[in-house]
């Protein structure tokens, strides 16, 4: 019999420490929308997510009421679109109209945003591919629930350095193309390395070619919860300290795991994996920098924030693992600047830097994410710092991500200021030495010597 | 329908749990539980109830429930009991 102690525990996490269900997101797979004629993909496009995501929404309010947790976004993946138009398109315009379908579709079943205007070009680019990411500035100036990603590398192909450099250029002209909204563009656009197929979390996410025809992901939250836990346990040894983390990242997955049944068995579509990630939002309390602070550290990014994030990122995995039947996605710690107070509060304190940040970035889920840059950074260091993040996922087996926003006629010091789920962003001092001769190589590095299991 | 859990949180005075009840068995919900406790002078009230045999939806009950709370000056919540169980046992 559930006790009234533990119905308090349970809305309180809700209603004062954030917990939430950050997305249901459902994946669709678009390969039977492909066609030679470019009006046809269209409409099977538009056709296919309005009729398979026309529920998504109001399942998803409907879980929230019942449960009384908030289920705070209801989103949509598709097969990545390179591919889906990969016939029908032939030049950047059109990939542009698919662009502006996915949108309309997603207006038109209520969600916030889409992913999957995505290419996977880890070891080659073909020329559709090619012409695809040069639509990509255009495509997220034109649109607004969009998101897009490209993966560039992994640890069994290597890292395409091709497509590296040619996202840095890309990363420029989506900041300048939406200049006029923050280079809100350069938000929407993640670089990969190592991409997993059912992420549901935004930008990066799309419905792997390994899917099936639909499936639902849920990427739950509570940086709230675990920092509100650690409170108790200040001064504790590490091993209370784990304790309390696992047993914490255990009950939220746990409503991860009934949220995603839920939605999958109402929905009629299968259910795919739990995303136990902490994701922080720009609320208060609701951050994995107030987590690493509450661990002991005066700000992130002081000597000690690599290790205090690693255990944090292990302990959340331990106990979210055993909360869920398939974990998969991201799962991690966020430490994204921009949806981040605590973080922003860091940078702005002058505790921490873009090199901490690749160094975090060795230790949790995903990359550098939401950073602000100066917008006169040159196309060839954003590549570089690119590939940084790329080599860190290849060597290490993981996920590692880029979502720079070069903040167009603003300098260090300055602030973006994207409003809402995105926040707000300090520019970020960026190493001024050129690295112009080493990515103008053309090629790819070669997958490392650990990627030969066979 | 599935058990739901019904907590009731306010300032502590005389007839909020009769209010609460009379609400329930005119609408055939029935109370398999009920814990309270005072935290403060805060009145904290627990109650697993089964609305099986009520001819209301989940969604008319938790409104009735919500507008009972505001009459009376308490916050009444009615949630699914699977997201306790699933939090708090293995």
């Amino acid at each position: 019999m559930i006790h009234i102690s533990e119905v308090y525990e349970t809305n309180e996490m809700i209603e004062k420490e954030n917990l939430d269900v950050r997305t249901i997101t459902m994946g669709i797979s678009l390969f039977d929308c492909i066609d030679s004629e470019l009006y046809k993909t269209c409409d099977m496009v538009y056709e296919k997510i309005c009729r398979k995501a026309s529920k998504l929404v109001e399942t998803g309010e409907r879980i929230s009421k019942e449960y009384g947790i908030p289920v705070v976004n209801k989103r949509i993946a598709v097969t990545p679109i390179a591919t889906v138009g990969s016939s029908a398109c032939k030049d950047s315009d059109d990939y542009i109209k698919l662009a502006k379908t996915l949108d309309r579709a997603a207006e038109s079943v209520g969600v916030n945003l889409i992913g999957g205007y995505s290419a996977i070009v880890s070891k080659g680019m073909t020329p559709k591919e090619e012409m695809f990411i040069d639509s990509i500035p255009e495509a997220l100036a034109v649109t607004t629930r969009l998101c897009s990603s490209v993966n560039v590398g992994s640890t069994r192909t290597g890292i395409n350095m091709d497509a590296v450099r040619k996202m840095g250029q890309i990363i420029l002209d989506t900041a300048k193309r939406s200049y006029g909204t923050d280079s809100l563009g350069s938000a929407k656009l993640v670089v990969f390395c190592n991409a997993p197929d059912d992420n549901p979390f935004m930008a990066g996410a799309f419905n792997g070619i390994t899917e099936g025809d639909a499936v639902i992901n849920v990427g739950v939250s509570g940086p709230g919860v675990v920092k509100y836990a650690l409170e108790k346990v200040r001064g504790e040894s590490f091993e209370v300290l784990c304790e309390t983390i696992k047993k914490t990242a255990f009950k939220i997955t746990r409503v991860g795991q009934l949220v995603a049944k839920e939605a999958a068995a109402a929905l009629d579509v299968p259910f795919g994996i739990v995303d136990l990630s902490l994701a922080p939002t720009p609320a208060v309390g609701d951050s994995v920098a107030d987590i690493l602070k509450e661990i002991g550290l005066e700000q992130p990014g002081a000597p000690g924030t690599t290790a205090a994030l690693a255990l944090l990122n292990d302990q959340v995995k331990k106990g979210g693992v055993m909360a869920s039947s398939y974990v998969g996605g991201l799962s991690g710690a966020f430490i994204p600047v921009s949806e981040d107070q605590g973080m922003i509060d860091a940078v702005n304190a002058g505790a921490l830097s873009l090199e901490k940040l690749e160094a975090m970035t060795c230790v949790c889920s995903v990359g550098l994410d939401m950073i602000a840059i100066p917008g006169d950074t040159p196309a060839s260091t954003i590549s570089g710092i690119i590939a940084d993040e790329m080599a860190i996922g290849m060597i290490n087996q993981k996920t590692t991500a880029v979502r720079l926003i070069p903040a167009i006629g603003m300098k260090v010091g300055d602030t973006l200021n994207f409003g809402g789920l995105f926040g707000k962003a300090p520019v970020m001092p960026v190493n001024g030495f050129s690295c112009e001769e080493f990515v103008s190589r053309s090629g790819r590095i070669p997958a490392p010597i650990h990627s030969f299991k066979n | 329908m599935q058990k739901v859990i019904i907590t009731v949180v306010g300032k502590d005075y005389v007839g909020i749990m009769a209010k609460v009840c009379t609400y329930l068995a005119d609408n055939k919900i029935n109370i398999n539980d009920i814990s309270q406790t005072i935290v403060s002078g805060y009145f904290n009230m627990m109650m697993i109830a089964d609305p099986a045999q009520s001819p209301l939806s989940f969604d008319k009950i938790e409104k009735d429930l919500e507008e009972l709370g505001e009459n009376i000056g308490v916050r009444i919540k009615m949630q699914r009991e699977e997201i306790f169980a699933m939090m708090h046992r293995i």
